[in-house]
């Protein structure tokens, strides 16, 4: 039978342990505590970063020159920590990663603080980020942050608009349930939505025509890519040439599955209900099938 | 036409997805460089400096030719900015040349570009204006319906937009300024994606890209280096809301070509033109614009497509760089075959010259298919 007794126990020197840093040590620190970083040089001309007393390859000792190195650093190699621990130095995801300091001939082990994995690769270019309390220890460099590469610029531009006189009328028009257009008596053509000049001839346009609610399907996009502003996928886009009109409009189709709608199919507009309609295209809610039999598309 | 007019310096950029590591300074002096550098050229040399984009909108800098000038060494200089939507970058050269053509310099630098990566294209595309049923379908939700019109008309069977999605991405492999580079591309991967806007799949689009092209135009007494002579220039505009509008096969496309032709003496492009770099997002707008730019009759695109024709060892290459397919920083991608076409008759396209090109055509399409732009280049001295 497992005993079910269990109880805390804390070791915790009263206090803390003490370490004495050593001339070495003790001068990289206190190059800390003052906001720099120093190496010490090997006999053999390289920079050790964190300093040591003694060159960990041949075990001699190092000579007494010390070297300002960074505070800008390469990322060689990282491990990402997802779930900090109580202890750790950050209380948010970030990164232990192994960071040569420009001008050091070692890496040195630290925290960067880069907010997401996706932002943590060999190579990255760091620098410290200084606590503003410095006391000498390896902690008072909070952690290493990436550089900037990128900043967000926002942009914002707030206009009126007015629809203007053509528009207003043929919103008026679908206010009232029905599709205004202009006929410009120059080139015999029909435009909707209405409009008071002709793209063609750019002749004014004189005489508002009424233009069926019916029309005919001439080609259509199934859209699958959703967006938030758009309709539920999959949506139909359609070409509409309603009946007595020569320009096509685009529209919703619904009423009917996506892949049932075909080129050359009879719609007609699905208009929200007298009391909900305002000035505005909204009140046509798609345009569905009318159940005719196709028309004839030209070639 | 007017003077004589020469390509005598090329620059590229690597296309892809995010140049998070240049700002957009630095990204249109890499391309402008290189073009100086292929020109043996300076800043120094150069008389004015014609920049093209597509909406400020992309990247939200107003102006950008404001703030680019001087990193395009243009202070001092005569320095202006062109926007003709996705032709924008055609139309750029074009403006380049004209200015060397109408003798009023000597050398001229063009330079286009786009950064993609700093908003998101369909959403500066549809930006939902009051009064306005928006369905925010973006550039592939427009361009779908006419696509299945012409899928309609032509009777051309379902995988012809494959054919071309397959064939532009095995020349982008040749193409070190390739952005979409996928190695073993073939039906099956293309037909596999899914349909974003049907009838277009996902691999049948162009990619969104970061990048810049530049050119240095230069008149006949200023020509350094090799150079590839422009043989006609065009551009044309049609009114979207024309009533009868033929969306598949646009007037204005059609009458762009036959001006370019007439300038260049072409009379059969598809036997006479040995490299074509034409504006295809969309891989069924090869069969649509074979038959706009007259190298196929009409419905019968799709049959040079499907025959091979198109491919880099075909009788008609087109988009023999990979084209806008395989990259495509929008304000640059006109530019950008308008430079590929120099190259070629340049001899300098690397992997994927077309053996022995004498005479190339750079062609751009913008807007709802409203706008053209079209070079000829040639080898020799027109």
């Amino acid at each position: 039978m497992p005993s079910e007794l269990s109880e805390s126990h804390v070791l915790e020197f009263p206090g803390g342990y003490t370490r004495s840093t050593g001339p070495v040590i003790g001068r990289f620190l206190t190059e800390l505590r003052d906001g720099r970083i120093v190496g010490v040089r090997t006999a053999d001309q390289r920079t050790l970063v964190p300093p040591l007393e003694y060159d960990p390859h041949t075990g001699d000792p190092v000579t007494d020159e010390f070297v300002t190195v960074g505070p800008a650093g390469t990322v060689a190699e990282w491990v990402w920590v997802d779930s900090p621990r109580r202890n750790h130095p950050l209380d948010h995801p970030f990164a232990w990663a192994m960071i040569k300091l420009d001008g050091a001939d070692t890496a040195l082990v630290h925290v960067v603080d880069a907010g997401h994995p996706k932002a943590m690769r060999p190579g990255l270019r760091v620098r410290p980020r200084w606590r503003a309390e410095r006391i000498g220890q390896i902690t008072d460099i909070e952690c290493f942050v990436p550089e900037v590469t990128m900043i967000v610029s926002p942009v914002r531009a707030e206009y009126t608009i007015k629809p203007g006189r053509a528009l207003t009328r043929f919103l008026e028009g679908v206010r009232d349930g029905v599709f205004l257009a202009g006929h410009c008596a120059t080139c015999d053509k029909v435009y909707v939505p209405y409009r008071i000049s002709c793209p063609e001839c750019g002749y004014l346009i004189a005489e508002e025509r009424q233009v069926a609610d019916t029309g005919t399907i001439t080609t259509f996009a199934i859209n699958n890519l959703p967006d938030p502003r758009a309709p539920q996928v999959p949506f139909v886009s359609a070409y509409i040439l309603l009946d007595g009109a020569d320009t096509p409009m685009i529209a919703l189709v619904g009423d009917v599955p996506a892949h049932e709608v075909r080129q050359g199919m009879r719609v007609r507009a699905v208009w929200v209900p007298e009391a909900e309609r305002t000035l505005a295209m909204s009140n046509v809610k798609w345009f569905a099938p009318t159940g005719e039999p196709d028309a004839e598309l030209e070639n | 036409m007017g003077n004589r007019c020469a390509v005598i310096g090329i620059g590229q950029t690597r296309y892809t997805t995010k140049r998070q590591d240049v700002s957009i300074a630095g990204l249109v002096r890499e391309a402008a460089l290189r073009a100086l550098e292929d020109a043996g050229l300076t800043f120094k040399d150069i008389d004015a400096v014609v920049i093209g984009k597509a909406p400020d909108l992309f990247e939200g800098v107003m102006m950008p030719e404001a703030y680019l000038a001087d990193a395009l060494g243009a202070a001092g200089k005569p320095m202006m900015r062109v926007h003709t939507a996705g032709s924008v970058g055609g139309s750029t050269g074009l403006v380049g040349a004209s200015l060397i053509q109408g003798g009023v310099h000597e050398r001229v630098l063009v330079v286009a570009y786009e950064k993609q990566s700093e908003s998101n294209a369909t959403w500066a595309l549809s930006t939902h204006l009051p009064y306005n049923a928006s369905l925010v379908v973006g550039a592939g939700g427009y361009f779908a319906p006419h696509i299945r019109e012409y899928m309609r008309r032509s009777g051309a069977p379902d995988h012809i937009g494959t054919l071309v999605a397959v064939k532009d991405r095995q020349n982008a492999l040749k193409n070190p300024y390739a952005h979409l580079r996928i190695p073993g591309i073939d039906r099956a991967m293309v037909e596999s994606t899914p349909m974003l806007w049907e009838p277009i799949r996902y691999l049948e689009t162009c990619p969104s890209s970061d990048g810049a092209c530049a050119m240095v135009l230069a008149a006949e007494s200023a020509v350094t280096g090799r150079p590839a002579w422009v043989h006609g220039t065009a551009m044309r505009s049609e009114p979207i809301f024309r009533a009868g509008r033929d969306t598949v096969n646009p007037q204005g496309g059609k009458d762009c070509a036959a001006d370019v032709y007439r300038q260049a003496g072409i009379t059969d492009p598809r036997r006479e033109i040995d490299v074509a770099e034409v504006y295809v997002p969309f891989s069924w707008y090869e069969p649509m614009w074979l038959e706009n730019l007259g190298f196929a009759a009409e419905n019968e695109g799709w049959k040079l497509t499907e025959a091979g024709c198109t491919a880099l060892d075909g009788d008609t290459p087109w988009n023999a760089s990979g084209g806008v397919l395989s990259s495509n920083p929008i304000g640059a991608s006109g530019l950008i075959r308008f430079a590929e076409a120099a190259l070629q008759v340049r001899g300098m396209a690397g992997e994927h010259q077309v053996e022995g090109a004498r005479t190339a055509l750079g062609h751009a399409y913008g807007g709802g298919a409203q706008f053209f732009a079209m070079w000829i280049v040639g080898a020799d001295k027109p």
